[in-house]
């Protein structure tokens, strides 16, 4: 008998310490090291580094930039947000799943593609602008480079992040809550501020923190608009202080991703204060509260929200489309002048362009493979184990995530600066670094869908497979893998899509052999080759469009909410 | 098969404690309820038998192998133990045949042998033709038969029912109850069926065992549990049992003694060797009253209620002395009482409730 537990505490024990070794290789070892360098540089506690950082002008005017982006972003985000989920949630407006799906897809594109379309519907060239006579004269400077401009961006990039957090909240509400107060003589505006809104103050608040936290450590709207107008907040002036001094600043340049990641968790902080003042606990749960009537205003609300979306997707992916097919700077474009030798350019003749589709095909690939396979095992563990320390360290995954990429990016930097121990195996410079960060940042957007999907199944069923005889290997390999990995996948998916465009962490670890799509883009918009890093754009917000669509053709076998933007 | 033995078991979960010093005993082949209302353990006491709680004291043997103590707990998957669970659990991912044949297959039976054992399975169940199905597209009691043949198969030593009629309508629970009975006749399988349906354990079951905040309250065939409840939860549990305060005048003869309720002198029934004492209890049944003329032996009192139920009206009865003991009896048809209105009742029999308690 003493065989027989040892067989399953063996079992247990590889599950369990697998685990933990992924978590302490991927989430607590480069956080450590981080602080390492920033309090004990060298093995020896010093504060010169913090020092050198707090004299340092440009620290403080690069932080006082970040906060005011930062907290403009979550405000327009927040209002924009707040206003499109009521009215989706408590009004009788039509058309509601293809809005939401419009109205989230900004979310799916990656910042550095918003920023370059936005950039192109604006400037002096703009091919939109020029066919309709209305742009302004070459040599003037696009509006958008600007802090209005960076907050604006931001605000649009991150609504759907809003609407879609209070929109979840907004379907727990139980109807009663709306109706007593109805009956109570309150009308709906009444019942809106002094029922619904209150309830919402946690989804409202969670959604302001995560916001706040995403517009601090966004590295491609500010790369894009603030760098031209010499307007730095800290991810692009670590970016700039990285790309003029190489490795010898990595010192300085820990100091200030820990104050990124300092100025995140303050939001994280404020957040959990908020939220936990006063009881919002809903206790009932029931349907949902019957839709407003907007009577004679459905109509005119219904083409409000339609050119909100004209506004914040079709108008600027048009101005990508048109920018992409333009020949030269200034040529005005028409049907004549039009061409698709940019795409062609890019994707055959340019050595780096190509490269670049391949490298981030493979690393995306690679991340969401491996975030599925480990998501399984791991949400296993925290949903159903019971080990609570294991639960604490759920955390631990969440860490990358939501700490600004910028911090993860320079983490990875010095841990594998030097050759690794031991093996002496070099990834500086190389691709895997890149997948390294991936792996560790993009990790927790796969265990997420998982961890729901195993609260949804019913545990009964791996107890079954367990009376039948059927070891914990076995169970997870016949029983849960089956049944789960519809939710793993589709956050593999969302890996996938995000990691295919994703330039923060790769801007700070590329090098050359090694450029992603993101990197890519940006460089062709810093060298002024707008038309090319227009074609690029386009290609991936097609891909993209593509694998929504395919996610969404499998979506009613997935639990739900793992598909952001089907409503 | 096997017998199971559950010696003095004891579950604790920080402060509370889940099972107090649980001891059961069921014989090879014997169908053995557990009944008791929700959260009274008994659902803990079905998982630590198959090995998915740990035991805190005390010990569990299933056959001659002792699977849990304190210090060591044998896994689920070496129990050889067989559950029907509530909602079935049925693998959605899986076919019939493949659901039932899961456990054969974990074991590496042959292929040849393994589609052999799961057409048997399905034959002693009559689902021969659904072999190919999912279990989406059964019918509720077709998917407590297939759970049933999956849990069968792999000739476990004992098999588990948590709650299996819960989740089906009415009438197709009397239908199940009856291929049950059916089933354990045919396969002589040892079953722990726990159940919170008094009339489920009833029909079902060779021996009930009563279970309440984690104790054992009595064990006993249905028969001894309805006429000879050992204490107060067991008395007031089943069918609705009535406790009323008594006084033993004489000792007990011949099973029998003298009891004094509500100022009414009576024979009850009672255990060997009942002595007279105050301050006991009798536990009688609405069948056991009766209202009387006003010179015979009785007690009087106030109709609260009557409820006509067709054919019979269930009346609700204060006590002139006792107002806070709420009799009711039945009245056949024609009912006369009405609330409100004066009445004698008498009891014509009752139990004396052991004053031990002990089942």
């Amino acid at each position: 008998m003493t065989a027989i537990r040892k067989e399953r505490q063996g079992q247990e024990m590889a599950l369990t310490a697998g685990i933990v070794a992924l978590i302490v290789i991927f989430s607590l070892l480069p956080m450590a090291r981080l602080l390492q360098e920033v309090i004990l540089p060298g093995g020896q506690f010093s504060l010169d580094i913090i020092r050198n950082g707090l004299i340092d002008e440009t620290t403080w005017r690069a932080t006082w930039n970040t906060l005011v982006v930062g907290l403009g972003g979550t405000l327009f985000a927040l209002v924009l947000g707040v206003a499109v989920a009521i009215l989706v949630s408590l009004s009788d407006v039509r058309q509601r799943q293809a809005f939401v799906l419009c109205f989230v897809t900004p979310l799916m594109i990656a910042p550095q593609v918003t920023a370059l379309a936005w950039l192109q519907l604006f400037g002096p060239s703009s091919p939109l602008l020029n066919m309709l006579g209305m742009a302004p004269p070459l040599g003037t400077r696009n509006p958008l480079y600007s802090p209005e401009g960076i907050v604006f961006l931001l605000g649009i990039q991150y609504a759907p992040l809003v609407f879609l957090i209070v929109r979840a909240g907004m379907r727990k509400l139980p109807r009663e809550l709306v109706e007593a107060a109805q009956s109570s003589g309150a009308g709906w505006v009444r019942v809106l501020g002094t029922i619904i809104l209150p309830l919402m103050t946690p989804s409202i608040v969670g959604a302001a923190a995560l916001t706040f936290v995403s517009c601090v450590g966004n590295f491609g709207i500010p790369a894009f608009l603030g760098i031209p107008a010499n307007y730095l907040v800290l991810p692009t002036l670590i970016y700039q202080r990285l790309a003029g001094g190489g490795p010898d600043v990595l010192s300085d340049v820990a100091f200030l991703s820990v104050l990124i990641g300092i100025i995140a968790m303050v939001g994280i902080v404020m957040q959990d204060r908020i939220a936990s003042r006063r009881d919002f606990r809903i206790t009932s749960t029931s349907l949902p509260a019957a839709p407003y009537q907007l009577g004679a205003w459905r109509l005119p609300v219904e083409l409000g929200m339609w050119v909100l979306i004209a506004f914040i997707l079709v108008l600027p992916l048009v101005g990508l489309i048109l920018t992409s097919l333009v020949r030269g700077y200034g040529v005005t474009l028409s049907a004549e002048t039009a061409t698709l030798e940019n795409y062609y350019f890019v994707i055959f003749q340019h050595a780096a362009a190509s490269r670049a589709f391949l490298n981030s095909l493979y690393l995306s690939a690679g991340a969401s493979i491996f975030a599925v396979f480990v998501a399984i095992p791991l949400g296993y563990v925290i949903a159903w184990g019971n080990k609570r320390w294991i639960k604490a360290l759920n955390l631990a995954i969440e860490l990358p995530y939501a700490l600004p990429g910028v911090v993860l990016a320079i983490a990875s930097l010095l841990l594998f600066l030097k050759p690794m121990p031991i093996t002496g195996i070099q990834i500086y410079n190389t691709v895997w670094i890149i997948l390294y960060a991936y792996l560790a940042r993009f990790l927790i957007l796969a265990v997420r869908p998982t961890i729901t999907g195993y609260f949804q199944l019913d545990r009964a069923l791996e107890e079954a497979a367990q009376v039948a005889g059927a070891g914990l290997f076995t169970r997870l390999r016949t029983i849960i893998f089956p049944l789960i990995a519809p939710a793993a996948i589709a956050g593999g998916l969302l890996i996938f899509m995000t990691a295919l465009c994703e330039l923060t962490v790769s801007a700070l670890l590329w090098s050359s052999g090694s450029e992603t799509i993101g990197v890519v883009i940006f460089s062709f918009e810093q060298g002024g080759d707008s038309k090319y890093a227009a074609a690029v754009s386009a290609i991936m917000v097609a891909t993209t469009f593509l694998l929504m669509l395919l996610a969404s053709l499998f979506a009613n076998k997935l639990p739900d909410g793992v598909l952001p933007w089907r409503d | 098969m096997a017998g199971l033995s559950i010696n003095n078991v004891t579950k604790a979960f920080g402060d509370t404690k889940a099972l107090d010093n649980v001891s059961i005993d069921v014989a090879d082949g014997e169908f053995l309820a557990v009944l008791g209302p929700s959260g009274c353990g008994k659902t803990t006491l079905l998982r630590m038998i198959a090995g998915f709680e740990t035991v805190t004291g005390g010990n569990i043997r299933i056959g001659d192998r002792e699977v849990s103590t304190a210090e060591a707990n044998t896994p689920p998957e070496k129990r050889r133990v067989g559950i029907v669970f509530q909602n079935y659990a049925l693998w959605p991912h899986m076919s019939v045949s493949e659901n039932i044949g899961y456990a054969l297959k974990v074991a590496r039976v042959p292929k040849a042998e393994r589609e052999e054992r799961v057409k048997n399975a399905l034959a002693l169940v009559n689902m021969e033709q659904y072999g190919d199905r999912r279990p989406a597209n059964l019918s509720g009691g077709q998917r407590q038969r297939v759970a049933l043949a999956r849990c069968l198969v792999a000739e476990p030593r004992l098999v588990l029912f948590d709650e299996p009629l819960a989740n089906l309508d009415v009438h197709l629970r009397a239908s199940m109850e009856d291929e049950f009975a059916d089933f354990h006749k045919r396969t002589g399988t040892t079953i722990l069926y726990i159940t919170h349906d008094q009339a489920e354990a009833m029909a079902l079951a060779d021996r009930i065992a009563v279970m309440d905040h984690g104790r054992l309250m009595q064990l006993a065939t249905p028969r001894e549990l309805y006429h000879e409840p050992a204490n107060e939860m067991v008395a007031s549990f089943i069918s609705q049992g009535m406790v009323l305060p008594a006084d033993v005048e004489t000792e007990e003869a011949d099973g029998q003694c003298r009891v004094r309720v509500l100022g009414q002198e009576l024979v009850v029934r009672c255990r060997k060797g009942e002595k007279p004492r105050k301050d006991a209890r009798i536990c009688c049944r609405a069948s056991q009253i009766t209202s009387v003329g006003a010179s015979q032996p009785g007690f009087e009192g106030t109709i609260t209620r009557a409820v006509y139920r067709g054919g019979s009206a269930r009346i609700e009865f204060e006590p002139a002395s006792a107002p806070q003991l709420g009799l009711h009896f039945d009245q056949p048809d024609p009912v006369s009482f009405e609330a409100g209105q004066r009445a004698r009742l008498a009891i014509t029999s009752g139990w004396l409730i052991p004053a031990d308690g002990a089942a």
